[in-house]
């Protein structure tokens, strides 16, 4: 990868391994989804030696690096997770033994499937988006050698992490995420791009010091570092695993980007959108809820878990209201991703077996229709030459294709019976049966109101028809139509066959850890099938208008409408009119609520820090 | 029998009128006469309405306003001049601006002439309005009869 | 007899029926009354039929043929929302059928891009989001009480859900008068002689199409009374009075209150029945877990 330097030889290489990695998601889907969990031992020996080796080089790199642009705080952090993990092999790893290194079980799977196969759609996709990208920023240096490197590297370490049993393993794979998301957020090398680069890497490095001291505790506990196995950690009850359950979770957090560390993500925003859509929707923040879904059962109960869910449900309702306020398309998308991720954490946190359900049903969802979007929004800004949510009124008649695709993904995001609303819908009635549900449900009715209103305003934006416009989306690559078309179809497919998903991978894994697991009654699955097959039917009624419409301008009060949004107005003069959506920056300011939502979780995280502190003593 | 009759929505406009006749509209809607218990509404949308109330002679600037938002109501339509200024100018026939009665502009089915026209007649002038409605209803379903029979006919 | 099973799809279909004709009723009732409250004698009470009549005889005429699309599917899932309610389905699926029924309209303004109905779209939006929150507390309540989200369930059960739910009714009671696009309320479309921005959301639909959008407001009214009749299931007769008396409350507010700004409707629906609503249920949990 690092080595194909033309064009279409890189594409090629893309393409390839973009298949591959496809495949092999779904053999290792199709051999593993019946055995339960498997265990794998692998010898941990040279590997585990060799990652030391990488993550000190790693955080020398970093050290010099943030030296050179003088960022103090990622400096310091680098500094200390450094002392950590000398501290941390010197003291204790020649005593550790562990065995099973390797696991799959179907969570694994399901992340392993997003990370395979959404991961190498958005590969496919880059190729094209890249060369569009540096043809309209002649400015930027072209690395995109090390861009595809990187990316693919990040698509190995997604895959290490879920099947990682060593949380060792975890961790170095954890850091290789940071890091590639590091430099790929600083890819355009603008000083934009470059202090949000280390905005992200600071804070998730904080992530990472929560993670080395969580590994430190579990092995001053457990010498001989059987507790470093996570499936034996996650059996060994909660009074030893809650301390490193609530430390990891905090890494988490950071890395899942919920309040009060959510600026990293929508500072993330400047990379180039197959960097947005990879990372920062579908895989790498799901890294984060992966993990705090890991830790769920440890969690269910605790004064700690329920904290955890309090931030992730802040986040829910204060990242959707800021949503409301923005018009930058894809910072609406970040804050629906920080929301959403919220919500998955919020079901996490409160973790009884039903919640359980529904996180990993949010997750899968609100993956594939997210990297929909962001990739639909690329494409739009390529042709359009705006990220504006206001430059893109009447794209169905522009970019008619896409338009209709960024339709079933909103769709997806908010509407019944797409995924979205049936896991929302499924974690209300999930919460109500659980422990102090009540916030929970309070913030899903508000914040999933917020959430219907800046799609619906996006989708007014785009399905509104102004007249006379040229059709812009013929030069869009065949890739990018492949990989725009296999989501679209991904969006719907699984909101036909999720059930199926549910029986066949989450609810045996649910099942395992809780002795019980939960399903959509027969009757509703049935009404929501019916209703998607309705709402799939319904656009043909579109044939049937043909003959017998009359048509005629929109009502101005009775001013002639010339062409497109131009009407006579007084004096003779022609005038051209505006309509944008309401944003209501007063209510929903993103200024405003991020203070209060950062303050909010700042003193919920202070709290469980207290608490956990008190736990140790 | 059709349901027109029953139910016509108005669409009252004021092409450059003296606003004596627009005040007599409005007073027809008023609870004294109350039109609205024989289902009819005054709506503010060519969109929705079915009977056009113009008032005043029109002007060389609302000429292009009237002719729009005529072609915005849906067939069937009525058109009623209110006032002699709406049927041939009335006493500003004379003026530089005024074009001299709607029927210059779009075709008027029903005049009611007076300066200004009374809530009565105004009344009178709409029930006739809706006679002439049906026709043009009946006119319309016979000819979509007559054009599926072609149709029918040419196979 | 009819086999057990058979029932909802009857009850669905019974509903699909007839819900228009009870809501074209209902909103005759609503012109009269209104009309003597304003010191007028109002039109017949078949009126609505006859409007609605009149409306298919127009010719079809839109601005953007999507509107067509539009429109069919919010009566569409409409009358599918309310089928689902009726036949005994799940409460929040009925809620998000019909929010999905009310964003197609949304959509349908939007689409024809002219600056009424696109304000009025907006406004439209503000009122789904104003009043959703309380109507998901609504059936959390209903479910803490009777322990089920099935209307089928909540319908039949014997415990007077209306002394558990005194603030979730009264908060239902404010949401209401959004919902049915009366004053102080009306912000998005209204009923005639109460036009703001021409006529909103649906200023650029005409004949049929405004036809359609008619009788879905009749499915809906038809659904919104029947949540009024599940706070008093346990008694029909007292349930209908109820309902009676609960409109009769509304067409009052109408012609009482004069249409407020956006933020104040905002705000009303979300801080005012949101409170009253969690207090209630606040106080519901608190009971239920001190007192099994």
């Amino acid at each position: 990868m690092l080595v194909g330097r033309k064009d279409s030889e890189r594409k090629a290489i893309v393409q390839i391994s973009a298949v591959a990695i496809g495949i092999v998601s779904l053999l290792v889907l199709i051999f593993g989804y019946d055995k339960g969990t498997l265990i794998f031992s692998v010898n941990p020996e040279p590997v585990s030696q060799i990652m030391f080796f990488i993550e000190l080089v790693l955080a020398g790199y970093i050290l010099y690096l943030g030296i050179r642009h003088r960022k103090l705080l990622t400096v310091f952090l680098i500094l200390f997770q450094a002392c950590l993990l000398l501290y941390f092999e010197l003291g204790f790893s020649r005593n550790l033994h562990i065995g099973n290194n390797l696991f799959l079980d179907q969570f694994s799977l399901i992340m392993a499937l997003i990370a395979g196969i959404i991961g190498s759609l958005i590969c496919v996709y880059a190729v094209g988006y890249m060369e569009t990208y540096h043809d309209h920023h002649k400015e930027i240096r072209d690395r995109r050698s090390l861009f595809f490197g990187i990316l693919f590297i990040f698509i190995s370490a997604m895959f290490g992490l879920v099947f990682s049993n060593n949380l060792l393993w975890v961790f170095f794979f954890w850091e290789i995420t940071t890091i590639c998301s590091f430099l790929l957020i600083g890819y355009s090398q603008s000083e934009e791009a470059t202090n949000n680069s280390f905005l992200a890497l600071s804070m998730n490095l904080l992530g990472g010091v929560a993670f080395m001291a969580a590994l430190i505790y579990l092995a001053i506990v457990d010498p001989t570092g059987q507790l470093l196995g996570l499936n034996y950690l996650l059996s060994s009850g909660k009074a030893v695993a809650l301390v490193p359950a609530v430390l990891i979770c905090f890494a988490g957090i950071t890395k899942a980007a919920l309040m009060p560390f959510s600026s990293w993500l929508v500072g993330a925003m400047v990379a180039p959108t197959p960097v947005s859509a990879l990372l920062h929707s579908s895989t790498m923040v799901k890294a984060g809820v992966y993990i705090i879904i890991r830790f769920a059962p440890v969690l269910s109960g605790t004064t700690e878990g329920l904290i955890i869910a309090l931030v992730g449900g802040t986040t829910f309702a204060l990242a959707s209201f800021i949503a409301i306020s923005q018009n930058n398309a894809k910072k609406v998308l970040a804050y629906s991703t920080i929301a959403n991720l919220g919500l998955i954490v919020a079901c996490a946190g409160v973790g009884t077996y039903n919640l359980m359900w529904v996180a990993i049903l949010l997750l899968i969802f609100h993956a594939i229709a997210k990297s929909l979007m962001f990739l639909c929004v690329g494409t739009v800004e390529h042709r359009i030459g705006s990220r504006n949510i206001e430059d893109m009124g009447g794209l169905i008649v522009r970019m008619p294709k896409i338009a209709i695709m960024m339709f079933i993904g909103m769709a997806g995001m908010f509407l019944a019976p797409f995924g979205m609303v049936i896991s929302k819908w499924a974690a209300i009635e999930a919460f109500i049966m659980a422990p102090v549900g009540l916030i929970f449900i309070a913030i899903l009715a508000f914040g999933g109101s917020a959430t219907v209103f800046f799609w619906s305003k996006w989708m007014g934006k785009i399905i509104s028809v102004m007249r006379d416009q040229p059709v812009i989306e013929d030069t869009i690559k065949k890739e990018k139509w492949a990989v725009l078309y296999i989501l679209t179809g991904l969006v719907v497919i699984v909101c036909l066959i999720f059930p199926l998903i549910s029986s066949i991978l989450i609810e045996p894994f649910v099942l395992n850890i809780y002795g019980q697991t939960t399903r959509l009654s027969q009757a509703n699955l049935s009404i929501m099938l019916m209703m998607l097959c309705l709402l799939m039917i319904m656009p043909l009624s579109l044939l049937f208008y043909r003959k017998g419409t009359k048509y005629a301008p929109p009502y101005m009060a009775g001013r002639p409408v010339e062409g497109h949004m131009r009407f006579a107005g007084s004096m003779g003069v022609s005038r051209e009119l505006e309509l944008s959506n309401y944003y209501m920056t007063s209510l929903f300011g993103e200024e405003r609520l991020f203070m209060v939502g950062t303050s909010l979780c700042w003193a919920l995280l202070l709290f469980a820090g207290i608490l956990l502190v008190g736990v140790i003593l | 029998m059709t349901y027109l009759k029953k139910s016509p929505w108005l669409l009252h406009y004021d092409a450059s009128s003296c606003n004596g006749c627009d005040i007599e509209v409005l007073a027809s809607l008023t609870p004294l006469y109350d039109i609205e218990r024989f289902g009819i509404i005054n709506t503010g949308n060519p969109k929705h309405a079915d009977i056009f109330l113009v008032t005043g002679g029109v002007n060389v600037q609302n000429k292009q306003v009237l002719i729009n938002t005529y072609e915005q109501i849906p067939e069937p339509k009525v058109v009623i001049a209110i006032g002699i200024c709406a049927t041939s100018g009335g006493i500003y026939r004379e003026c530089y601006n005024i074009l001299g009665g709607i029927d210059k502009i779009i075709p008027v089915d029903v005049y009611v002439p007076g300066c200004a026209a009374r809530p009565e007649s105004i009344i009178d002038g709409v029930v006739t309005a809706l006679g002439i409605l049906e026709q043009k209803r009946l006119a319309m379903k016979t000819k979509t009869e007559t054009k599926m029979v072609k149709a029918g006919d040419a196979r | 007899m009819i086999p057990e099973y058979l029932m909802p799809f009857i009850k669905a279909f019974l509903y699909i029926l007839l819900a228009p004709v009870v809501g074209g009723l209902i909103a005759g009732i609503d012109r009269r009354v209104t009309a003597r409250m304003q010191g007028r004698v109002g039109p017949p009470l078949l009126q609505p039929f006859y409007d609605l009549a009149k409306l298919f005889e127009k010719e079809n005429l839109v601005v953007t043929a999507s509107q067509n699309f539009f429109v069919l599917s919010y009566l569409v899932f409409m009358a599918v929302a309310g089928a689902l309610f009726f036949s005994g389905g799940d409460m929040l699926l009925v809620i998000f059928a019909f929010t999905l029924s009310h964003i197609f309209l949304v959509l349908g303004a939007y689409a024809s891009y002219s600056p009424y109905s696109h304000v009025g779209a907006e406004r439209e939006l503000l009122q789904i989001i104003s009043y959703e929150p309380m109507i998901i507390l609504t059936a959390v309540g209903m479910y803490m009480v009777t322990r089920s989200f099935f209307v089928s369930t909540i319908v039949t059960s014997n415990i007077p859900i209306i002394l558990y739910l005194p603030g979730v009714f009264i908060g239902y009671l404010i949401v209401l008068t959004i919902k049915l696009r009366k004053s102080p309320f009306d912000l998005s479309t209204s009923h005639h002689a109460h036009q703001e921005l021409v006529k909103g959301v649906t200023t650029d639909f005409g004949g049929p199409n405004l036809g359609k959008i008619e009788i879905a407001h009749w499915y809906e009214y038809v659904f919104l009374l029947g949540v009024v009749w599940l706070f008093f299931a346990w008694n029909p007769l007292i349930a209908i009075v109820a309902i009676i008396i609960a409109y009769f409350i509304e067409i009052l507010i109408d012609n009482t209150f004069a249409r407020v700004k956006w933020q104040l409707m905002l705000r009303s629906a979300w801080i005012i029945a949101g409170t009253l609503g969690l207090v209630n249920l606040g106080v519901l949990y608190y009971l239920r877990m001190v007192v099994p």
